[in-house]
């Protein structure tokens, strides 16, 4: 009982949630209020949230949870073919963005990024073939989250195509190569020139690359992101800078490596050079690495995945493994090239949310205000959005840091149970893809991660707490 | 005259706010009616009662926000909307779009922080609490209607984590001078309380105050801590740390009675403190608040004073029962024990036309709403039935003063007593308070006198006068 030393001396200071003329009546003692600005809760979750609020062991689960995750060092080691590297990889699978998905319920650029790779690999002679062979159900779709990768926007990785190789000690994660703006697979293209790109990127981009990565030895991604940071990237949709970085990395290395004749070379360094998105799939792998390290501590409501397969968004949180909470993909808040209107956008797809999981992306926004104009916000919105993360978010990233805020660690590890308490929903930056397949990309902009995820996934972490 | 009904989904605003932007669009020029509430059934039965039809809030939940404005023309109800959307939007502090936002909850807030304050509604006081325990800080619970399951939980986690768990439903604290809550402004001194009765402990701290004794530390521990699933867990804490504390020279225990096995262990607790300890059971035989703040004084060798009361002269009363309106359940467990010696038996429920003293802070009557120490509306709205009820002689209310109760109780109440002595009951009112509390007891004694009321600031006092009016002027 001596343990309340401290209570009839305590220091004016009290924190209080609720009655405002409580607080202003301490106030008017001369104590030192911290005020919050409480909400309830989603309804429906009170008492989830109570059985998770009694659980004595998930605050040191999640305090596990989250230090594996920001603890993780990725390394970019090589780029090798998909079927050679990626476990459960045969010639018939196709690997697709966001949580498990059948043909007959896939977006259009779902569709048509599967049918591109199905033409790709050669496995089918025409998109008709294609779209036919997919829905017989001859081929396999599974998501790239169930096979240590991930994929941005349709997120379609076929077994000829070459992957980057990122390791931290004995974990390994995987992502394609970025293909570029425009007509392109992962936003549903799949015309003559989208599958002479891909084979472009499979006969001179890989082994060029894999070569130089050679010469150069791994190359510490975490390092160039946090660079990539302190120079207005937010690692999702702005990454010029980190792509900058990355070519310096390989500059030497591409000079010097006479293994492969000179103007193949050049057109690599062009090729990266013209793409400000190459270094996106690389930061996704990193973040696929800290997240699957984060996955599986009992009792953690720690987000582990957020991702979209156009159809659906679906998350996963540590302490309840392998399992999808699902909602309907939401519409995403943006600006549209050409022409293009809203009308024209698919819902909300691709793992790229993955940066956001890991602290990167929305959460990092204050770290980018040059992005804030092509997703259509503002300066001091794009900080807001930042700061307001910082309310469900476990930590602030030892290693990412935002010079506008003091170099303050981004908001890392986004903890479900603070979602649907705050009711403040993960800020994710993203492209927009257009609806039809083949038609690409049609804008970019801003969305929040649906709610009746989190609420789900609290539940059942609930459910498996309960006494 | 137009009515202009409108439900704001999922926007939330603490009760008292709402209170206060009720009372600022009622000021309004034009305005017959107007209700802010959360839809709470307990509310959405006050809008009906004003005369608002059900219909127009069909499907809306205790997180929806309801509006329902009556005004003379369409300019009015425009005038009263803009109003009410400044009183809501008022208080929040102006953003500085570069600022960090406020944090939402406990855990985010707490930093260094020893104590914190919790005053949401009970379902989610839990959760709030815990995110408090978890970071080392004592924690008071304002909240009612939590489940006494979290109670017990709360208890042991705050055991482990040694520090105290006040509450839940603990209305009134004073730690190291500073109020929490409910609290009376009086001065330091010898007395330590630990209280599981809110106003149990407002009473004995002003009846001290008038005895010119002062009280530093006044620990809560909630109403339901010395039943058998608590165990009595904070109250031997608290106890403890009372104990232990140089400068409390005599302490206090008041509860409502135990339960069996737990008031052996108080009892064992007490008798082992090195402080004399007085043991109050309000509700058990001859146990009453005043004994206990005499008991008290008699320890520390002080004399009891005669304590204040301003009467009114002897007039004629209708016949009739007594009807104790109170917002104070302590207050009204002591008027019900030193009634019912004299008046037999006392009925606890509102319905009926027998004695009655009916506790109007009760977990029942605020659910989405302020406690009627903060929004008098429940007991304004009992009282003006209680004129018109010719069965009631005798109105017997609580005034309770201090900081975070109602700024000027008697001014709101004036009008509503005067109308029930003009129709001929008697009313007279236990005004628990201080001259330092912000209300000012002589301000609010001389108010509710004009009004005709007769005013005692000991409780167990205004029970006598009221209960020797009533066998003056037998039914």
């Amino acid at each position: 009982m001596t343990g309340l030393r401290g209570l009839l001396g305590a220091p004016p200071i009290v924190v209080t949630a609720g009655v405002e003329v409580l607080a202003a009546a301490l106030e008017a003692q001369g104590v030192d209020v911290h005020r919050t600005d409480w909400r309830p809760p989603e309804p429906g979750t009170a008492a989830a949230l109570a059985v998770v609020a009694s659980d004595p062991d998930v605050a040191g689960a999640n305090a596990t949870a989250v230090a594996r995750m920001t603890g993780v060092r990725p390394h970019l080691v090589s780029v090798a073919t998909a079927r050679e590297v990626i476990p459960g990889m045969t010639g018939d699978t196709l690997l697709h963005a966001g949580p498990p998905l059948e043909w007959r319920d896939a977006s259009g650029p779902m569709r048509g990024a599967i049918m591109g790779a199905l033409l790709y690999e050669g496995i089918a002679a025409s998109p008709e073939e294609a779209a036919t062979l997919a829905a017989s159900g001859r081929i396999e779709l599974s998501p790239c989250h169930h096979h240590m990768a991930a994929g941005p926007m349709a997120g379609v990785v076929s077994p000829s195509m070459p992957v980057a190789v990122v390791e931290d000690g004995g974990r390994t994660a995987y992502a394609t190569l970025n293909e570029g703006l425009g007509n392109v697979l992962r936003y549903g293209a799949y015309g003559p020139e989208v599958i002479e790109r891909l084979r472009w990127m499979e006969q001179v981009l890989a082994p060029v690359v894999a070569s130089a990565l050679r010469i150069t030895g791994p190359v510490d991604l975490r390092a160039i992101t946090a660079q990539a940071l302190q120079m207005g990237d937010d690692g999702h949709n702005r990454n010029r800078a980190g792509t900058s970085l990355f070519l310096r990395t390989l500059g030497a290395a591409l000079v010097a490596d006479d293994a492969t004749p000179a103007s193949r070379r050049a057109e690599v360094f062009r090729f990266i050079d013209g793409n400000d998105h190459f270094m996106l799939n690389l930061v996704m792998a990193a973040g696929k690495l800290a997240a699957d390290a984060a996955s599986g501590v009992a009792g953690s409501s720690l987000v582990t995945a957020m991702a979209r397969n156009g159809t659906e968004f679906g998350i996963r949180l540590s302490g309840t493994g392998d399992r999808w909470f699902t909602a309907p993909a939401p519409t995403v808040d943006g600006l549209y090239l050409g022409t293009f209107t809203a009308e024209d956008a698919n819902p909300d797809i691709g793992d790229s949310a993955i940066t956001e999981t890991v602290g990167l992306g929305g959460f990092a926004m204050a770290a980018s205000p040059a992005i804030v104009g092509f997703v259509g916000g503002t300066a001091a919105g794009a900080v807001r959005r930042t700061l307001e993360m910082y309310e469900i978010t476990l930590t602030e990233h030892p290693v990412y840091r935002i010079p506008f805020l003091e170099s303050r660690g981004t908001p890392t590890g986004i903890d479900a149970t603070l979602v649907v308490r705050t009711r403040i929903r993960p800020q994710i930056n993203t492209g927009i893809a257009g609806k039809e397949p083949g038609v690409g990309m049609v804008g970019a902009g801003l969305v929040e991660a649906p709610m009746a995820c989190f609420v789900a996934a609290v539940r059942a972490l609930a459910g498996s707490r309960r006494r | 005259m137009i009515e202009w009904v409108e439900v704001r989904r999922g926007a939330y605003h603490d009760s008292v706010r709402l209170m206060q932007a009720t009372a600022t669009v009622q000021a309004l020029p034009g305005i017959e009616d107007a209700v802010v509430a959360m839809a709470t059934p307990l509310n959405l039965g006050l809008l009906e009662g004003a005369g608002f039809s059900p219909d127009s809030v069909a499907g809306v939940g205790p997180d929806d926000l309801v509006v329902a404005v009556r005004a003379v023309d369409r300019d009015t109800a425009e005038r009263a909307r803009r109003t009410l959307d400044e009183a809501l939007s008022s208080s929040s502090r102006p953003a500085e779009a570069m600022s960090p936002p406020p944090p939402r909850t406990i855990g985010r807030a707490v930093a260094d922080a020893r104590l914190a304050l919790i005053s949401v509604p009970g379902e989610h006081a839990f959760v709030e609490a815990m995110d408090a325990l978890r970071h080392g800080a004592h924690v008071m619970v304002f909240s009612d209607n939590v489940p006494v399951s979290q109670e017990a939980a709360l208890k042991e986690a705050a055991a482990d984590a040694g520090v105290l768990v006040m509450g839940p439903d603990c209305g009134t604290a004073i730690v190291n001078g500073i109020g929490l809550g409910f609290a009376n402004v009086v001065p330091p001194g010898p007395v330590g309380i630990v209280g599981a009765a809110g106003t149990g402990i407002q009473q004995i701290c002003c009846l001290l105050a008038d005895a010119g004794v002062g009280v530093r530390h006044a620990l809560g521990t909630g109403g339901r801590d010395l039943s058998a699933q608590v165990g009595g867990a904070s109250t031997l804490a608290a106890l403890a740390v009372l104990d232990e504390d140089p400068d409390t020279e005599v302490i206090v225990v008041v509860s409502k009675p135990p339960a069996l096995d737990v008031a052996g262990v108080v009892a064992a607790a007490a008798a082992a403190c090195r402080t004399p300890t007085v043991v109050t059971y309000l509700g058990t035989p001859g146990a009453t608040l005043e004994a206990a703040a005499l008991q008290a004084l008699g320890l520390l060798g002080s004399t009891a004073p005669e304590w204040p009361a301003w009467p009114v002269g002897a007039g004629d009363h209708r016949p009739g029962s007594i009807l104790g309106l109170f917002s104070g359940g302590s207050l009204r467990t002591e008027a019900a024990a030193i009634a019912a010696t004299a008046l037999g038996s006392i009925s606890e429920v509102e319905e009926g036309n027998g004695h009655r003293l009916v506790d109007l802070g009760a977990d029942r009557y605020t659910v989405g709403r302020a406690h009627p120490m903060i929004d008098q509306s429940i007991r304004i709205d009992r009282l003006e039935a209680a004129a018109r009820d010719v069965s009631v002689g005798v109105i017997l209310l609580d005034v309770v003063l201090g900081r975070g109760a109602h700024p000027d109780p008697g001014a709101e109440l004036a009008p509503v007593v005067a109308h029930a002595v003009g129709a001929g009951a008697a009313v007279v009112v236990s005004l628990c308070g201080t001259d330092g509390d912000p209300q000012g007891r002589s301000r609010q004694a001389a108010g509710l006198c004009e009004a005709g009321a007769a005013v005692y600031a000991c409780n167990a006092a205004a029970t006598r006068a009221a209960v020797a009016l009533v066998e003056a002027v037998p039914a």
